[in-house]
């Protein structure tokens, strides 16, 4: 025997999307925080020597030729603030259903982005070491390698909403948000691997 | 061309018939292959990891009889021992336990919580096949000189890359069954009314995506340490002990996390009554996901507790406590309220409900062997005794799975298995499980090392407990595959099922056998935790 249940009311937005992009984010978020973790870790762990004139303690962790590129980490970060106001002006011409708007911050954050993965190049390029020269040079092309992937996962989300939003979908809420989101994560991944591994090396 | 048609020689209709049935055949498989049916994409997962416990089953049996002499090698070879460990391990968890439960979950909660689909259908079946492809990768290349400890190099990179596939896999389905339960639910369904495996599985899989990102990362950093210098992590012999943690208790308890809501929901059926304590079953079930942050830290908390002050002593038992004991804590919550419930009601026999409870009770005996373990006092460590949890939570979680595949197999393949089989090879299951982890436990108390199987000699009957843990290996393998056949031919030619054959609570049970593709007709409308009972005569009361 069947039992038919009483048919309910027409379920309320589920903002699917939003959600989703929001456990992807909190599993990012463990992806790097892990990453850091195991970071900091070898950093802590690294043998000390005294220095020359036998006052400090060094810790032989970086390689003695390493020069980071410091000016383009903060233009790497700097980029991540506007790209963080474009997402939301997506969102917010969203909201008011402006689909020109939407497009044009969306252009701007693929163009944003695009500077991003421009700087993260940069990166590898003027860092100059050796990814098999020692445990900090490998640890760093594998973290920032990471970070790479993610900040292409999220252009390739910010391609795919400027298209729908071209082809009609531009009040797309649940979209834009989610995208948002997504950027923002981004965000605060660049900014925790900027710190610990960029300036605090 | 109409004449040929009309006459064809016998010749030419044969080649028909058959070039036809190739043709359906690859339909087939390619409507398989690209399924976004949440329940296909459920069975899939199911399937595959119950072949695979067959084998890892079956290794563990070889390796049990190695042991038996432990004067050398007649089997195995001694170079690839560590790699045999390995693959039996990366098997069970990754092979076994995940997917069976993260199938289970697939197929079936969009059914329970009312939705028409699974959240990102492509990303469940995207899940899938990165999940096979990567666990496919990492065996093959673990037998071809690969893995942990593996001297073929690009072999072990293969390895790295296959488990890191596979984490994915797991992730992106995983990531689909939290999103259905959190945005699908039907009208009325608040979290507090979702049945209780679909609680586990949103709790559990909360816990997988807490804490496999951090299992990925560590692929990572080995990968490129291994691939360009291996100057870092050890080379190939420090795969082990850096993704160790992801292979061992108390991180196994989050592959399991997703299956222990499945005794809860059997015993509310057998009883015949609203679930009992239910606020208390869901923070039980939660609780066990707690397991999460001790698989977050990849670290072991144990108690050494030798030559350390009582301050010191309170520092270790905290962070001891909460890692460790809490998931046992909730295994035994659910344990008890289910039995609670069962004591109140008028119990009738439900099939599914014998592998259910022998599962969880296996699980809590494993959680309850990790505790002594860790231990110092107790000198467990680099024992067999740990090789026994591990086998009592693998196999405990297989026999759940078993337990899910005999509740909810008529609304996925619309018939019933037989209940006598489903009972006798439940206690054959239970029995190999015993068999093959309670001699671990024994030669642990008389040091038998772990992860070795030879070299080594104690007082006592070492070759009886050696003997029993194969022949325990060996009759859960003979137990899995006598399921397997059974189910081909229960699920295939056997008793029809009813549209709600166990007079259950849930509402699966509202839709024909087996559900229709598109699960519901109209969102229907839930008003308590126990939706049918609202519905039925005198509440579902016999």
């Amino acid at each position: 025997m069947t039992y038919a249940l009483p048919a309910g009311p027409r379920p309320a937005p589920r903002r699917q999307l939003m959600m989703s992009t929001g456990i992807a984010a909190v599993a990012g978020t463990m992806l790097i925080g892990g990453m850091l973790s195991l970071w900091l870790r070898f950093r802590a762990a690294a043998p000390t020597r005294l220095s020359s004139d036998g006052v400090y303690h060094i810790k032989d962790w970086l390689p003695a030729d390493l020069k980071m590129p410091e000016v383009v980490t903060n233009v790497g970060i700097l980029s991540f603030i506007v790209v963080c106001v474009m997402v939301q002006w997506a969102a917010y011409a969203a909201r008011r259903g402006d689909s020109k708007h939407v497009v044009a911050a969306l252009g701007l954050t693929l163009l944003f982005g695009i500077a991003i993965l421009n700087a993260q190049a940069a990166i590898f390029v003027q860092f100059n070491v050796g990814v098999a020269s020692g445990a900090y040079q490998s640890m760093f092309y594998a973290i920032v390698g990471t970070l790479t992937v993610l900040v292409v996962s999220g252009l390739v989300f910010t391609v795919a909403s400027l298209f729908k939003s071209i082809g009609g979908r531009a009040t797309n809420t649940d979209l834009l948000n989610a995208h948002a989101l997504y950027w923002y994560f981004l965000a605060a991944a660049y900014t925790a691997v900027w710190f610990v591994v960029f300036v605090q090396k | 061309m109409t004449t040929i048609e009309t006459h064809a020689s016998g010749t030419q209709v044969h080649a028909t018939s058959s070039d036809s049935a190739l043709g359906a055949f690859l339909v087939g498989v390619a409507a398989w292959a690209t399924t976004t049916d949440h329940k296909r994409i459920g069975r899939l997962f199911i399937g595959c990891a119950l072949l695979i416990a067959i084998a890892a089953a079956a290794l563990g049996a070889v390796v049990g009889v190695e042991r038996i002499t432990a004067t050398g090698y007649s089997i195995l070879n001694k170079d690839s021992i560590v790699q045999i460990f390995s693959l039996y391990r990366v098997g069970l968890s990754f092979g076994v336990m995940l997917p069976l439960l993260l199938g289970v979950a697939i197929a079936v909660v969009p059914l329970q919580v009312g939705a028409k689909t699974i959240a990102f259908a492509r990303s469940a079946m995207f899940g899938f096949w990165m999940w096979l492809a990567g666990l496919g990768l990492a065996v093959g290349s673990t037998i071809a000189n690969g893995g942990p400890g593996g001297g073929n190099a690009k072999m072990v990179d293969l390895f790295l890359l296959g488990m890191g596939l596979a984490v994915i896999g797991a992730l992106a389905a995983a990531v689909s069954v939290v999103t259905t339960v959190l945005t699908s639910r039907a009208p009325g369904m608040t979290l507090l009314r979702v049945p209780m495996s679909s609680w586990s599985a949103l709790t559990g899989g909360v816990a997988l995506v807490l804490t496999l990102p951090v299992l990925l990362g560590t692929l990572v950093y080995l990968y490129v340490d291994h691939h360009y210098g291996r100057v870092a992590f050890g080379g190939n012999k420090g795969i082990s002990d850096w993704m160790g943690w992801s292979l061992t208790q108390p991180q196994t308890y989050v592959y399991v996390a997703m299956g222990v809501g499945v005794l809860a929901e059997i015993a509310a059926v057998v009883s015949g009554k609203r679930q009992v304590l239910r606020p208390v079953l869901l923070t039980g079930i939660a609780v066990v996901s707690v397991a999460a942050l001790g698989g977050a830290t990849q670290v072991q908390h144990a108690l050494t507790w030798t030559n350390t002050s009582s301050s010191d002593k309170v520092k270790e038992l905290i962070p001891f406590l909460i890692f460790n004991a809490l998931p046992l804590l909730g295994v035994l919550v659910v344990l008890g309220v289910s039995l609670l419930g069962i004591a109140q009601g008028k119990p009738r026999l439900v099939p599914a409900m014998a592998p259910a409870l022998l599962g969880l009770g296996m699980i809590l005996t494993g959680m309850v062997g990790h505790l002594v373990s860790l231990f110092g006092p107790a000198q467990l460590a680099g024992t067999v005794f740990e090789e026994g949890e591990f086998i009592y939570v693998g196999y405990g979680a297989l026999l759940i799975g078993l337990a899910a595949i005999s509740y909810w197999g008529p609304k996925l393949w619309g018939r019933v298995l037989p209940s006598s089989a489903v009972l006798g090879i439940s206690g054959l299951a239970f029995l190999g499980t015993v068999l093959a982890a309670l001699p671990m436990y024994i030669a642990g108390f008389a040091n038998q090392p772990a992860n070795v199987v030879d070299g080594f000699s104690y007082s006592g009957p070492q070759e009886l407990w050696n003997i029993a843990s194969a022949t325990g290996h060996a009759l859960v393998a003979v137990s899995v595959l006598l399921f397997i056949l059974t189910a081909l031919r229960a699920f295939t030619a056997g008793e029809v099922a009813g549209d709600d054959p166990w007079d259950a609570q849930s509402l699966e049970w509202s839709v024909s056998s087996p559900a229709p593709s598109s699960n519901f007709v109209s969102t229907p409308s839930v008003a308590s935790a126990e939706p049918l009972l609202d519905i039925k005569p005198a509440g579902g009361q016999k």
